[in-house]
């Protein structure tokens, strides 16, 4: 093994560690499998003692597709990009899809991912009906909401620990056009966005958010909302949209590059690039799903020490001023954050680990300073009192006992984990870090 | 429209390649040694094609020359027809390995010119046979020139590309088109803090152009194409100086 191979998630921080690549899953070595590497902490990272995960995206076969009820099986290599590509045209999408297409189906389950759609249909996990897997004891077996259930619910969101997912069987869905008909307006402040998300929820399927979290005072929130729907026939030009050309930053930037200054002087350009208070087109769905895969490799931006999302879900218990009083946080703690997205959720997945609960989740990308430890610990007390959580497919720097705090069910969690691999076989840099495992 | 047989198709560019046939409409065969293997690629391949595409599958390792004849007239049955001939099997070993183990270096000598000229050799009878078609062969930039970690392998493609020039000026104006794949380092996932060297290319961008080569019917193409500027530049070079940059 080479010495010298380091290993990252998309917020590279780099450990040492390597992948080894597969053809084969059925005879990859018993340790944690990683997809295409966009979780942003160290989800997909592993164990100090023994610094090897198994990359799954060459095993990206499609098992087989039913033309006639849209259910695809697919190896969990399989990537969203190459879905999209290839059902796009013939008229199927996924139910859920996160925003990213440079993610694997493995990837998609582990992580339970959560998308545009999710106060209506829900993570992808709920979409799921059998995942083939292979367990710690060399054992093959097929799991779903109706068979296996306890393994599945801890499989769903349980980041890869729980065994190797193997294969992914889930009904694609039927889309009326490949055109999203977008409204997008904007939106003053915090408190508008809070209710601007819930009364847009009601009426369209897909709704999010981008907010300045730079403005301070009565400015503090503003942003654009997004909300959108698949486009009927009648309204959308007949032709396929093409995929837009992607931009690559081909190198890593200076930590410069992302100041203050830069970083304010884009929010503020996002805000007022979008001119009339309300807008109405039709958009192509890698626009309106993907808009940060224009630009590849765009993890460069942050420089030499990398950075990390901060994503958590404030619940709708906390009441409408968490959302503010997160904020007010964050602004003063001069978490300045390029991106921030918010998004409200719907109702709790029964997958043991999954992340969204009824309430606001709120995003952002933190450059990694000297501080990032204590923002993060700030952020995360401000969670834990809200009763909210943090989403461990971006977490690379929240502290085991404020993780515990959040989630009342790791216990069932760690307790089916602990009956399919009692000698922790899987274990990631996360496991080790937030559950204790053994590194 | 193309009836393509793809020996290796079931992995790397091999997969990428069908795939892209596939997608545009033309029919493939998929040739490999593990049938359990060629029935997943196939399943892939139907739920990716157009409606109305054939896939067919039949079991050939290039390690057995004598079932050459048999598996090409078979698939060009399943076909009805057979007019492109593509070959991306292959094994490859580091020098090292190849160093210390002869029954391995024979076997790679075997299987990568041996017995991949012996499969050529009934290709072209096929298809000068039925007037003609596209061989295309994946050789290497490793038969560009003798370098020191790729010595042995290096020969054996050396060897494979000179034969398929060698095809290509005979049999040409007899409608035979060889087409020469010589790819660099083409990257086969993401590997993160592995170092690939800058032009790395993957699979599918691969699949795209080799699919244009053979559409165009190039004698010979470098796949990522920045190799060609590079193995220029290689076999430019004095041989004082290849002895010191041991690469």
């Amino acid at each position: 093994m080479s010495t010298t191979s380091r290993i990252a998630g998309w917020g590279r921080l780099f450990s040492p560690g390597r992948e080894v690549q597969t053809d084969d899953l059925a005879h990859a070595p018993p340790v944690l499998f990683r997809g295409l590497g966009r979780s942003y902490g160290d989800s997909s990272l592993p164990p100090a003692s023994n610094p090897v995960v198994v990359n799954t995206t060459r095993a990206n076969r499609i098992v087989r597709f039913d033309e006639k009820t849209g259910v695809l099986r697919a190896e969990a290599g399989l990537s969203l990009h190459d879905i999209n590509r290839t059902f796009l045209p013939r008229g199927w999408f996924v139910p859920v899809t996160p925003g990213t297409q440079f993610v694997t189906l493995g990837g998609m389950v582990a992580a339970d991912v959560h998308g545009k759609n999710h106060h209506v249909d829900g993570c992808f996990g709920a979409h799921v009906d059998r995942l083939k897997m292979r367990m710690a004891n060399g054992e093959n077996l097929e799991c779903g909401p109706n068979e296996q259930r306890e393994l599945f619910l801890a499989t769903v969101g349980g980041m890869g620990l729980t065994g190797q997912i193997h294969e992914v069987e889930f009904p694609m869905r039927r889309i009326p056009t490949p055109w999203v008909h977008q409204v997008s307006q904007r939106v003053p402040d915090i408190d508008s966005f809070i209710s601007g998300l819930k009364d847009a929820a009601r009426e369209w399927p897909m709704t999010m958010g981008w907010i300045d979290c730079l403005s301070e005072g009565a400015n503090m929130g503003r942003g654009i909302l997004i909300k959108g729907r698949w486009a009927h026939s009648h309204e959308a030009p007949a032709r396929f949209p093409s995929e837009p050309l992607r931009l690559r930053v081909p190198i890593e930037m200076p930590e410069l590059l992302l100041n203050p200054l830069t970083i304010k002087a884009f929010n503020f350009g996002y805000y007022w690039k979008h001119l009339r208070q309300k807008q109405e087109r039709l958009v192509d769905p890698w626009a309106f799903f993907y808009p940060l895969d224009f630009l590849r490799d765009w993890n460069l931006l942050y420089g030499p020490r990398g950075f990390t999302q901060y994503q958590c879900v404030l619940p709708t218990s906390a009441g409408p001023d968490a959302a503010r009083k997160f904020l007010e946080v964050l602004t003063k703690r001069g978490g300045a954050s390029f991106l921030c997205v918010i998004k409200d959720c719907g109702p709790e997945s029964p997958a043991f680990l999954s992340f969204p609960m009824p309430g606001t989740s709120i995003a952002l990308d933190i450059a990694v300073r000297g501080d990032t430890q204590q923002l993060v610990d700030t952020l995360n007390e401000h969670v834990i009192a809200a009763g909210g959580r943090i989403y461990l497919a971006k977490d690379s720097f929240t502290r085991p006992e404020h993780f515990r705090a959040m989630e009342p069910r790791l216990d069932r969690f760690l307790e089916v984990r602990h009956k399919w691999d009692p000698n922790l076989t899987f274990r990631s840099a996360q496991s080790v870090r937030l559950f204790g495992d053994p590194s | 429209m193309r009836r393509v047989a793809i020996l290796g198709a079931t992995r790397g560019m091999g997969r990428s390649l069908a795939r892209r046939f596939i997608e545009r409409g033309d029919w493939v065969a998929v040739l490999g040694r593990d049938a359990e293997e060629l029935a997943r690629s196939a399943a892939d391949l139907k739920a990716r094609g157009v409606p109305g595409v054939r896939v067919t599958t039949a079991v050939c390792d290039l390690e057995t020359p004598e079932s050459f004849r048999d598996v090409l007239e078979a698939t060009e049955q399943a076909l009805d027809g057979l007019d492109t001939i593509v070959i991306t099997a292959g094994l490859f070993a580091t020098q090292e390995r190849l160093e210390a183990d002869p029954a391995l270096l024979q076997k790679m000598l075997t299987v990568d010119f041996s017995n991949t000229v012996l499969f050529c050799e009934e290709a072209r009878k096929k298809l000068l046979m039925r007037g003609g078609g596209t061989l295309c062969v994946f050789s290497s930039v490793a038969g560009d020139r003798g370098r020191t970690p790729q010595v042995m392998y290096g020969a054996a493609k050396a060897g494979l590309s000179a034969y398929l020039e060698g095809l290509d000026h005979r049999f040409r104006s007899q409608g035979l088109i060889t087409v020469c794949v010589k790819p660099g380092f083409v990257r086969t996932g993401m590997t993160e803090g592995l170092k690939a060297p800058p032009f790395a290319g993957d699979p599918d961008q691969v699949a795209a152009s080799v699919v244009r080569a053979i559409d165009q019917g190039l004698p010979v193409i470098y796949v990522p194409g920045v190799w060609k500027a590079v193995m220029t530049a290689i076999k430019a070079m004095p041989r004082f100086v290849m002895r010191r940059v041991k690469f």
